[in-house]
């Protein structure tokens, strides 16, 4: 059962993630994203992660790429426009994903035992998460939530920016 | 219980579940058409079946009747993809809603809810968030500005106002120390209505915000801005017709009755009566069973009739005040009564 939601999800994330790179229109694009999202969030659930899954559902495929849309549908991006590619992209990339690949490859098969995770080995409950993160990870969680300010004072100064005083804006950026 | 078992129960709760469901949507529409009326002295619909009863039977078959219109300028993939996201994210997140007794049915199954989810809480306000994409594309790909400036209020609406509907339920989280609804349920009914969360669990300020943020999410009047007809003629769902339209619609309803049951589960004791744990459960299997799931609508339905009060009384809104209130009032008050429920547990 657990192996065949597994292959299931694991295709979506694929297809998804496929076809996110193909689409030239935007919005497809970011809708192909919440498809990669949402069933990575069903791969963390058959893990046993379900904190995390609701997490990866709530923040990433509901607020984040809400946003995503917002911005498509606020700037009306048009259709991308499809190119040959590069000259640089043909010389330099192919032979570098080929090379990267080899690496990659020659590295998995050199290494014997590889470990396993098994599928839902158990629930891990939010009282474990949470009592890891506040007592072991502490600092680490705290730090990760001064990087969120700063990043949330970036983004009201550069809202702020040129635009003096005026209060209009306020709203906008707290809307963000 | 083997797999397949286990497979056909689950499939008629969930079909039972998911007819009732349409149902109670149809009758809400006619209470609220009722009610409104009354609020505003005019009888509301009364010419179809005795006090007009059959109303949402003949509603429904109009707009199956209904030429379906596409217009010419739509991008068409999103546009027929948007109003079934719509009901569908509203029709699954009564999933993991138990309104009854657990284990009462055959062999200790739990005949009253679909599934009894560890994260249920949790669940819902994702699938909740999900419900934003609906109405967000409705409007994108109408490609019509009146759409557009709808679905695009909408999803501002309803990301600043998930923020303070999901802080608001971390009291009542923080005090049962579960996110499974039953646990939650089942805490509040030791000793009734003293120990509901709104009451006996000091959560009134958190039941102030859940109630406006849950007016907000669902686009319901005063801040129905999204569809706000004197502005924006209809708002996301200007270009659907007929059945199109109705699944809009029907998401909405749907909503608030999800909206209502979070509220009777997390608030106002779930399935329990307002004596809860003290007297003892009646000897009568089919009375033990059936008084849960009166007590459970008859709340819900306390919910949906606040819905149409508040409609029938109160004007829409600015955009700008419907901002401000949500992001300079109710997020402050939603983190504040965090910092007080914490403080009290510490210090009880």
């Amino acid at each position: 059962m657990h192996v065949i939601l597994f292959v299931v999800f694991a295709g979506f994330c694929l297809g998804g993630a496929i076809n996110l790179l193909l689409q030239s229109h935007p919005i497809n694009s970011a809708l192909s994203l919440i498809v990669v999202m949402s069933s990575l969030a069903v791969l963390y659930l058959l893990l046993g992660a379900e904190f995390l899954a609701a997490a990866q559902m709530i923040v990433y495929a509901g607020a984040i790429m809400v946003l995503f849309t917002f911005v498509v549908m606020l700037l009306n991006a048009g259709r991308e426009e499809r190119t040959l590619g590069s000259r640089a992209a043909g010389i330099i990339g192919f032979p570098a994903v080929v090379a990267l690949l080899a690496v990659l490859a020659t590295v998995l098969l050199r290494t014997r035992d590889l470990g396993t995770a098994a599928l839902s080995q158990g629930i891990t409950s939010t009282e474990e998460l949470s009592t890891v993160l506040f007592t072991k990870l502490l600092l680490p969680f705290e730090v990760t939530s001064v990087l969120i300010l700063i990043a949330i004072l970036g983004a009201v100064a550069l809202a702020r920016h040129g635009n003096g005083d005026s209060g209009g804006n306020q709203e906008r950026t707290e809307a963000k | 219980m083997t797999i397949l078992q286990f497979f056909l129960w689950s499939l008629l709760k969930v079909v039972v579940v998911t007819v009732v469901m349409l149902l109670g949507v149809a009758y809400t529409v006619l209470l609220e058409r009722k009610l409104v009326g009354r609020i505003q002295n005019r009888w509301g619909p009364n010419r179809v079946g005795p006090f007009g009863l059959l109303q949402p039977l003949v509603d429904g078959a109009k707009s199956f009747m209904k030429e379906d219109l596409i217009p010419a300028g739509v991008y068409r993939p999103l546009y027929l993809l948007a109003p079934i996201l719509a009901l569908g994210c509203a029709l699954i997140s009564i999933g993991v809603v138990p309104f009854g007794e657990p284990k009462i049915g055959p062999g200790g199954l739990d005949l009253f809810e679909i599934s009894n989810v560890n994260i249920g809480l949790l669940v819902i306000l994702g699938i909740t968030s999900f419900g934003v994409y609906g109405i967000a594309l409705a409007g994108w790909s109408s490609n019509n500005k009146y759409s557009l400036l709808g679905s695009l209020r909408s999803s501002a609406q309803l990301v600043s106002y998930e923020l303070a509907l999901g802080l608001s339920l971390v009291g009542v989280v923080m005090q049962t120390g579960s996110f499974n609804l039953r646990t939650i349920v089942e805490k509040q009914a030791e000793k009734g209505i003293a120990t509901w969360n709104i009451f006996g669990g000091m959560q009134f300020l958190a039941f102030f915000i859940y109630l406006m943020a849950a007016f907000a999410e669902t686009n319901r009047s005063p801040f129905d801005l999204p569809e706000a007809e004197s502005e924006l003629t209809g708002g996301y769902h200007t270009e659907y017709s007929s059945m199109k339209f109705a699944m809009f619609f029907m998401a909405e309803y749907a909503n608030m009755i999800n909206v209502g049951c979070v509220a009777t589960l997390l608030f106002l004791g779930g399935w329990t009566s307002p004596l809860g744990n003290l007297i003892p459960p009646p000897q009568n299997i089919f009375v033990h069973a059936l008084m849960p799931i009166f007590w459970f609508v008859a709340k819900v339905f306390a919910f949906l009739c606040l819905y149409v009060w508040v409609r029938g009384t109160l004007p829409r809104f600015r955009y700008d005040q419907l901002m401000q209130f949500g992001w300079r009032v109710l997020l402050p008050l939603a983190i504040l009564n965090i910092v007080g429920t914490s403080l009290w547990l510490a210090y009880r």
